[in-house]
């Protein structure tokens, strides 16, 4: 390629390495692997970074605390905690935040990344989810994201609780609720968590174990895994022009996609340290060292916590006693059928989707939102189940910012549970055939241009123009979702096959006209309802429209 | 000799008064005279001393002066003689702490009936006097807790570490860990304790306004109430060493922060890096 030769040093080397690993081939093969350009794209990345200097600033907090839960008497350097008992853990978290240079700034790094490291998967898991690239071949990959946002809440709530605190301690006070609640085992559960009584002297170091070794560890793997299968199944791109099932657009690796996600790991980095320098987080010496007896208002878990918070909160009271035994339902169904719900849904929609629409076929370009309206209209139901879990976590701040009474949060919030989704679904749908009757008209009848031309016998009309190359690629990119038809069985008799006449069946066919098949066709010129009207074409190829109408 | 001689007669005398068989009860007049004499006398000294305090510092008739505010501002809804009506409670015995409280935060007279009276700026005519006079017209009527003097509320003399401590175990289930207030039930709140000053404190503590629980002195004692000032005006003033405290209130704010400002900051970064945008050719 080169005509220059290259220098005796480089090639050398470089020639050492190449014979006994073969990295030259490796890395022609994979540098210029091309990468499709799309912001939404980068999302992701901010949890990968985020965890990368999770694991730096970790690994300097771990320099100095101690997993104890030893009783000692405070003698730092904060003034309004001297010669307070507490346990090392809390002693040894203030000692890094006073007594440590850099300390504090690492602290507070370490929970900003945490809480963007969060965030950053909810987004890309978003991203992913209403743009359908979990379909058929990445179903894996979807499933290795939500195994990775299980383990980063359970890695949030081990770590959030190390310090200590007392709020941290409400944190385990409601773990330790959640595990007895437990039919059966859950007396077992609490006490091997725990080494006995709550709060015991064991779960600090225990919780430090799967904080800093078990679960970053599963994590890394998982995260690895995630990249080398997103690696080897290609990026998916958006539709758009010269964008085939079959090919990838975008700019190589090497060097403008090293290039972009360099600068996109500075970006994260800068944002994680601004807000570690500019914005406190979890100020644990104001919290004071953790009492089972004490406990403060405000006390809110991580924002990632709150949703499983809220459904606490609203759930009313209800326990069920059963020859001696207790079922406290009012624990049991918040702590396990909203997370249930979410991360099982998320887990199965794949499979669900694919065996309502039929489509085993490969997807690499992924769909707009708006033309999968019953997938998006679902996502906006999920997130609204979600927020109002979310929202109602945090009733408390919401009653007292607000002036309004904590009841009614709470009365509001059982209402908006079973009905915001609803509403959430409704208006979704409506708003993304909104939208394809939109991208419907560009194609019909072109674009706005703002000139307005003066018929000869006195009309006024805007004269409209056919739409940008690329953004007609783009929503041309639109293709129909696939329906199981009743003779799904293969005959053309159209007498559905067996399976699909049991109920079952049945419900699968109902449900796949409902979901899949076009609803507002791109081609249809004229076609399209009640927007007809208005788009009374004057003049030639309906590209100039009436202002009079 | 003759000084034994005489000495030795006027024992004798004494001696036999002792013994002589009214001694007894004229012992006993003595003492009851001397004992009531002594406190008549001493109560008296006292008494005319209180009465000069009163007139020297103008509050010899604060409870008549006491009893004029009270009719002007308060009767219409605690009753003209403080016996409570359906819109407001019998102020009998509620103390001139609770005057002080109520009226020097602002909290009364009230603006409106609502589920809590909230802190506001106090009533033009309220000044120390007329928060003193009242107060004095509600304690003639049937005692309660005294207004505090300025030693038991004195932050500086209090021990801020266990005050920490009692704060923790007492109030922060309501007021949050600062005392950045906190929500009740049906529209109560705990409020914030910013703007409290220390002597509000302690007269919140002993009397118990609102929603609150009365903490009185032989549950905290009045060393252990300044030990709490101390930390609640420590820590109010105490600067945030890990930059904007985001009001105090704990991982609601935080979250909000991280994707107001992280995720929505790093989203806008992910938006610029790609904004040149490659085409196939």
């Amino acid at each position: 390629m080169s005509t220059q030769p290259v220098p005796k040093p480089v090639a050398g080397a470089s020639g050492f390495v190449d014979d006994r690993i073969g990295a030259g081939n490796f890395l022609r093969r994979n540098l210029r692997k091309i990468f499709p350009d799309h912001w939404s794209f980068l999302l992701g990345e901010i949890a990968l970074y985020s965890f990368i200097i999770l694991l730096l600033t970790g690994t300097f907090l771990t320099f100095f605390f101690k997993p104890s839960m030893g009783h000692v008497e405070y003698t730092g350097s904060y003034g309004p905690l001297q010669g307070v008992m507490m346990s090392e853990a809390y002693a040894s978290s203030l000692g890094i935040s006073f007594d440590v240079r850099g300390g504090l700034l690492m602290r507070q790094m370490h929970h900003w990344a945490a809480l963007l490291f969060i965030g950053g998967m909810m987004v890309h898991a978003l991203r992913v989810f209403f743009t359908g690239a979990y379909r058929k071949p990445r179903e894996l990959n979807w499933i290795i994201g939500v195994l990775l946002l299980t383990l980063a809440l359970a890695e949030g709530l081990t770590g959030y609780s190390l310090p200590d605190d007392l709020l941290s301690g409400a944190g385990l006070r409601i773990t330790e609720g959640v595990a007895i609640s437990l039919p059966l085992v859950g007396t077992w559960i609490t006490f091997f968590l725990f080494g006995g009584e709550y709060p015991g002297e064991d779960v600090i170091s225990r919780f430090y174990s799967l904080h800093i070794l078990l679960i970053p560890g599963i994590l890394l793997a998982l995260i690895s895994a995630h990249m080398i299968l997103m690696w080897v199944q290609k990026h998916t791109q958006m539709p758009g022009k010269g964008r085939t099932n079959e090919n990838v657009v975008g700019a190589p690796f090497y060097p403008a996609f090293m290039v972009k996600a360099g600068a996109y790991f500075m970006f994260t980095f800068g944002v994680i340290a601004l807000l570690g320098t500019f914005a406190q987080i979890n100020p644990i010496w104001l919290f004071g060292p953790y009492t089972p007896a004490d406990i403060s208002a405000g006390s809110q878990p991580d924002f990632y916590m709150g949703f499983l918070e809220g459904s606490l909160r609203l759930m009313p009271a209800w326990e069920i006693n059963v020859l001696g035994f207790t079922l406290p339902m009012s624990v049991l169904i918040p702590a396990l059928v909203p997370m249930g719900i979410v991360m099982t849904g998320l887990a199965l929609y794949p499979f669900i989707e694919q065996w309502v629409t039929g489509d085993r076929r490969e997807h690499h370009i992924v769909d707009r939102p708006r033309n999968n309206p019953h997938r998006t209209s679902i996502g906006m139901a999920a997130i609204t189940f979600y927020g109002v879990l979310w929202l109602l976590g945090a009733n408390d701040e919401i009653s007292s910012v607000f002036h309004v009474s904590l009841n009614w949060t709470t009365y509001v919030g059982r209402v908006l549970i079973f009905v915001g989704p609803a509403i959430a679904y409704y208006v979704t749908y409506r708003i993304c055939l909104g939208l394809q009757r939109a991208d419907a008209a560009v194609i019909g009848h072109g674009v706005e241009s703002g000139v307005i031309k003066r018929l000869p016998h006195g009309e006024y009309i805007e004269v409209h123009v056919s739409p940008n190359e690329a953004i007609e690629a783009h929503m041309r990119g639109k293709e129909p979702i696939p329906v199981v038809t009743g003779g799904g069985g293969g005959d053309d008799d159209g007498i559905p096959s067996k399976a699909m006449r049991s109920p079952l069946g049945k419900l699968r066919t109902k449900m796949s006209a409902a979901y899949g098949g076009e609803k507002i066709p791109l081609d249809d010129g004229h076609g399209h309802g009640e927007g007809h009207e208005e788009h009374t074409a004057v003049g030639q190829g309906g590209d100039e429209k009436s202002l009079t109408h | 000799m003759e000084f034994n001689k005489e000495s030795g007669i006027s024992v004798n005398r004494i001696t036999a008064g002792r013994r002589h068989p009214l001694a007894r009860y004229a012992v006993l007049l003595l003492a009851l005279a001397l004992i009531g004499g002594v406190y008549t006398v001493a109560l008296t000294v006292s008494s005319s001393r209180q009465a000069d305090a009163a007139i020297a510092s103008g509050r010899a008739d604060d409870v008549a002066e006491g009893k004029k505010l009270f009719e002007q501002s308060c009767a219409s809804c605690h009753g003209r003689n403080a016996e409570g009506t359906a819109s407001g409670p019998t102020l009998i015995g509620v103390g001139a702490a609770s005057v002080d409280f109520q009226v020097s935060s602002g909290r009364m007279p009230l603006a409106n009936p609502g589920a809590q009276a909230p802190r506001k700026p106090p009533a033009p005519w309220v000044n120390e006097d007329t928060v003193r006079q009242l107060g004095a017209y509600i304690q003639s009527l049937g005692g309660g807790p005294a207004v505090p003097t300025a030693e038991q509320v004195d932050a500086a003399k209090g021990d801020k570490s266990k005050g920490g401590e009692l704060f923790r175990a007492n109030c922060i289930q309501c007021h949050n860990f600062v005392g950045s207030g906190g929500a009740l039930t049906q529209g109560k709140y705990a409020p914030p304790l910013h703007e409290a000053t220390e002597k509000q404190i302690y007269e919140a503590m002993i009397t118990g306004p609102q929603a609150m629980p009365v903490f009185n002195d032989s549950i905290i004692t009045p060393e252990q109430k300044r030990d709490m000032i101390a930390y609640i005006v420590g820590v109010r003033e105490e600067p945030n060493p890990g930059g904007a405290g985001l009001g105090r209130i704990g991982p609601v704010t935080e979250g909000l922060v991280a994707w107001v400002v992280g995720l929505s900051l790093l989203s806008l970064a992910a938006i610029w890096i790609t904004a040149k945008r490659r085409q196939a050719k």
